[in-house]
C-alpha cells in the first residue's frame, strides 16, 4: 500500500471497463435470480393479489377488480396523506439535524473522525425497538426534556401547529416525527458525510478571497458539491420512513395512524388480502413517482 | 462572540451525537433498574438481578439465538452472491448493465411493509410454510443489494493501474486477483457484510411478515414484549450489543493500526 499513493495520485482511479458476456454473466446469475424469485415475482403476485376477489377460506379468482383501489383510496387517503406529511417532515429534521454533524465529523473532528462515525453506527447493534421504546423514557410528562419544552414555552408553539396537545410530548405527532428522525438519522448522517468529506477545503479560502461571506460560501459553494449527499441521503430517510409504522405505533396514538400501520392490520389481523395488496401497490407506486419528479429536479443520475 | 461563531457547528456536531446516543445512554442505565411493576418505563430502585440472570425472561435467549443466526447466514449468503454481482457490475460493460443496476437499486428503494407482503402473497399463493427458510430467504433479499452498492463503489474506485502492474511483473490472471484485487476490494466486503448482519439482526417489519406463529425472532420478541410488559433483560442484550459492537470496532483498527506500523 506504501507505494500504491504516487501512482494513484497521477492518474484519476477508474477501473477499467471489460467487454464480454460469459464472466459478468456467470457472476451475476446468483443474485440476479435471488431478486428475480423473491422480488420481482412477489411483486407481480402483489399486483395480481390486488385485482382478486373472493375471501381467505374460499379462495380468491383473479377478477380485474380495480373497486378494490378504489375502496382503499377513499378510505384510507387521509392515512397516506400522513404518512407521506410525517416523512417529509422527518427528513426534513433529519437533514438539518445531520449536515452540521456530517461536516463536523469530515472537517472538525480531527483525530476522532473515526471514533464519531462508529459512534453514529453503532446504536444499530442496539435493536431499535428497544431504543424507540427508550424515547418513550425521554418523553415522559414528568421527565426534564417535558419540562424544559414547557419552561421554555416550546410546547405552546408545538400545541399551537398541531404536533402537540394537553402539554405532553409523549403519544404525539410530534413524538413519532421526533422517532422517525431518530431513527432514520445515521441513514442521512453518512451519506452527507462521504459527499463533505471529499469537499476540497481550498475552495473555501478560495470564496473567502473572493469576499464571500459566511453564508455565501455555504449556499454557493459547499451546499451543491453536496448534494449527491443530500440527494441519497433524502431518499433513504424519506422512503422507508414512509412506509414505517413502528414509531407511530410505540410513539403515537390513535390520530397518528400510519399507512404501514393499515397494510400490517390488513394483512396479518383482518386477513383482507386484495386490499392489503392495493394499499400496498399504491404506497410504493407513490413513492417511485414521488422519488422520480425528486430526482428529476435535484438533477443527479447517479444513485447508487 | 467570535469564538462562539467559529465553533458553532462543533457545539451543533456535538449536541446532535448527544441526540444520537442519548437512548443507548437510557438502555443501559434502566438495564440495572428493578421495576415495580411488569414495565420497566419508571426508575424503581438499583439492581443487578437482570445482569445476573439474563436468560430468565422465557423465551427470550432462544430468540436471540435465532437471530445471531439468521443474522450470520444471510449475511454471509448475501456477502458472496452480492460480490459477485458487485464485480460485474463494477468492472463489465455489457448490454443490460443499466436495467441490473435498476433492479438492484428497487429493492432499496421499497419500503419494508411492501417487500414483506409481496414475499407473504408469494409463500402463500405458492402454500410454502412460513418459518426460519422463509426468514432467511426474506433477509437475503433485503440485504442482498446493500452488500452489491458497498462493494461495487470499492470496486469501481480500485485503481487499474496496480493490476497492470501485476500483470507487468509476469503475475498470472488468478495470482494477480487473489494478491492484489481482492485485498484491496476486501473492507468493501467487510462493510457490506457488517451492513447486511446488522440490517438483518435488526429487522421487524419483513421478519413478522414472513415468520409464521412460532418462529420468534429477538425483535419480534421485544415487540411482543412491549405489548405485554417488558423485561429488564431486554435492556441488558441491547447493552451487551451496542458495547460488543465498539469494542470489536475497538480491537478491530488497533489492530490496523498495528499491522500499519510494521508494514512501514
Amino acid at each position: 500500500m506504501a507505494f500504491a499513493h504516487p501512482i494513484g495520485a497521477a492518474r484519476p482511479a477508474r477501473a477499467t471497463r471489460r467487454r464480454g458476456y460469459f464472466v459478468p454473466v456467470l457472476l451475476l446469475t446468483p443474485a440476479m435470480l435471488w431478486l428475480t424469485v423473491f422480488f420481482v415475482v412477489p411483486t407481480i403476485s402483489l399486483a395480481s393479489q390486488s385485482l382478486q376477489t373472493g375471501d381467505i377460506d374460499n379462495g380468491y379468482t383473479f377478477t380485474w377488480n380495480f373497486q378494490t383501489y378504489a375502496d382503499a383510496l377513499s378510505r384510507y387517503w387521509p392515512h397516506f396523506v400522513r404518512s407521506f406529511g410525517y416523512a417529509a417532515l422527518a427528513t426534513v429534521g433529519t437533514l438539518l439535524l445531520g449536515y452540521p454533524l456530517a461536516w463536523f465529523i469530515a472537517h472538525r473532528a480531527g483525530r476522532f473522525k473515526n471514533t464519531l462515525l462508529v459512534l453514529v453506527v453503532a446504536p444499530f447493534f442496539t435493536n431499535f425497538l428497544i431504543r424507540t421504546l427508550a424515547w418513550q423514557i425521554i418523553l415522559t410528562d414528568s421527565g426534564p426534556v417535558n419540562g424544559f419544552f414547557r419552561a421554555t414555552g416550546l410546547i405552546n408553539v408545538l400545541e399551537a401547529v398541531g404536533l402537540t396537545s394537553n402539554d405532553s410530548l409523549l403519544f404525539s405527532p410530534f413524538a413519532v416525527v421526533s422517532g422517525l428522525v431518530y431513527n432514520f438519522l445515521p441513514f442521512m448522517v453518512l451519506p452527507l458525510y462521504a459527499s463533505l468529506e471529499r469537499l476540497d477545503s481550498r475552495l473555501l479560502d478560495a470564496a473567502g478571497d473572493l469576499y464571500a461571506n459566511g453564508w455565501h460560501t455555504f449556499w454557493r459553494v459547499i451546499w451543491p458539491l453536496s448534494l449527491p449527499g443530500v440527494v441519497s441521503g433524502t431518499l433513504l430517510t424519506f422512503i422507508p420512513a414512509a412506509g414505517d409504522y413502528i414509531n407511530s405505533k410505540l410513539l403515537g396514538n390513535t390520530q397518528t395512524v400510519m399507512i404501514g400501520q393499515v397494510i400490517d392490520a390488513q394483512f396479518l389481523r383482518v386477513l383482507d388480502y386484495p386490499t392489503a395488496a392495493a394499499l400496498s401497490f399504491i404506497l410504493m407506486a407513490a413513492i417511485i413517482v414521488l422519488v422520480g419528479i425528486y430526482v428529476r429536479i435535484a438533477g443527479t443520475e447517479e444513485l447508487v | 462572540m467570535a469564538w462562539l461563531r467559529r465553533n458553532l457547528v462543533v457545539i451543533a456536531g456535538l449536541l446532535v451525537m448527544a441526540y444520537i446516543l442519548l437512548p443507548n445512554l437510557v438502555v443501559t442505565v434502566f438495564s440495572f433498574n428493578k421495576p415495580s411493576g411488569r414495565y420497566n418505563y419508571q426508575w424503581n430502585e438499583f439492581s443487578l438481578d437482570a445482569w445476573l440472570n439474563p436468560c430468565a425472561s422465557a423465551g427470550m435467549c432462544e430468540a436471540l439465538g435465532l437471530s445471531l443466526w439468521v443474522a450470520v447466514v444471510s449475511s454471509l449468503v448475501a456477502t458472496v452472491i452480492g460480490t459477485a454481482a458487485a464485480f460485474a457490475l463494477g468492472r463489465y460493460r455489457f448490454r443490460g448493465r443499466a436495467a441490473t443496476n435498476l433492479l438492484v437499486f428497487f429493492p432499496m428503494a421499497t419500503p419494508e411493509v411492501v417487500m414483506g407482503s409481496s414475499l407473504l402473497t408469494l409463500f402463500v399463493a405458492m402454500g410454502v410454510p412460513s418459518g426460519q427458510g422463509t426468514i432467511l430467504i426474506a433477509h437475503i433479499l433485503f440485504t442482498l443489494s446493500f452488500v452489491i452498492t458497498t462493494v461495487k463503489a470499492r470496486v469501481a474506485s480500485l485503481d487499474p493501474s496496480l493490476e497492470q502492474a501485476a500483470a507487468d511483473l509476469y503475475a498470472r490472471p488468478s495470482q494477480t486477483f487473489w494478491r492484489v484485487t481482492f485485498p484491496l476490494v476486501a473492507p468493501g466486503i467487510g462493510a457490506g457484510a457488517l451492513l447486511a448482519f446488522a440490517l438483518s439482526f435488526d429487522d421487524y417489519i419483513v421478519t413478522n411478515f414472513n415468520a409464521g406463529a412460532t418462529t420468534v425472532t429477538f425483535p419480534m420478541y421485544v415487540w411482543g414484549a412491549a405489548q405485554r410488559g417488558t423485561p429488564v433483560q431486554i435492556n441488558v442484550i441491547g447493552t451487551v450489543m451496542f458495547v460488543g459492537a465498539l469494542a470489536i470496532v475497538g480491537i478491530a483498527q488497533a489492530i490496523g493500526a498495528r499491522r500499519r506500523k510494521v508494514a512501514q
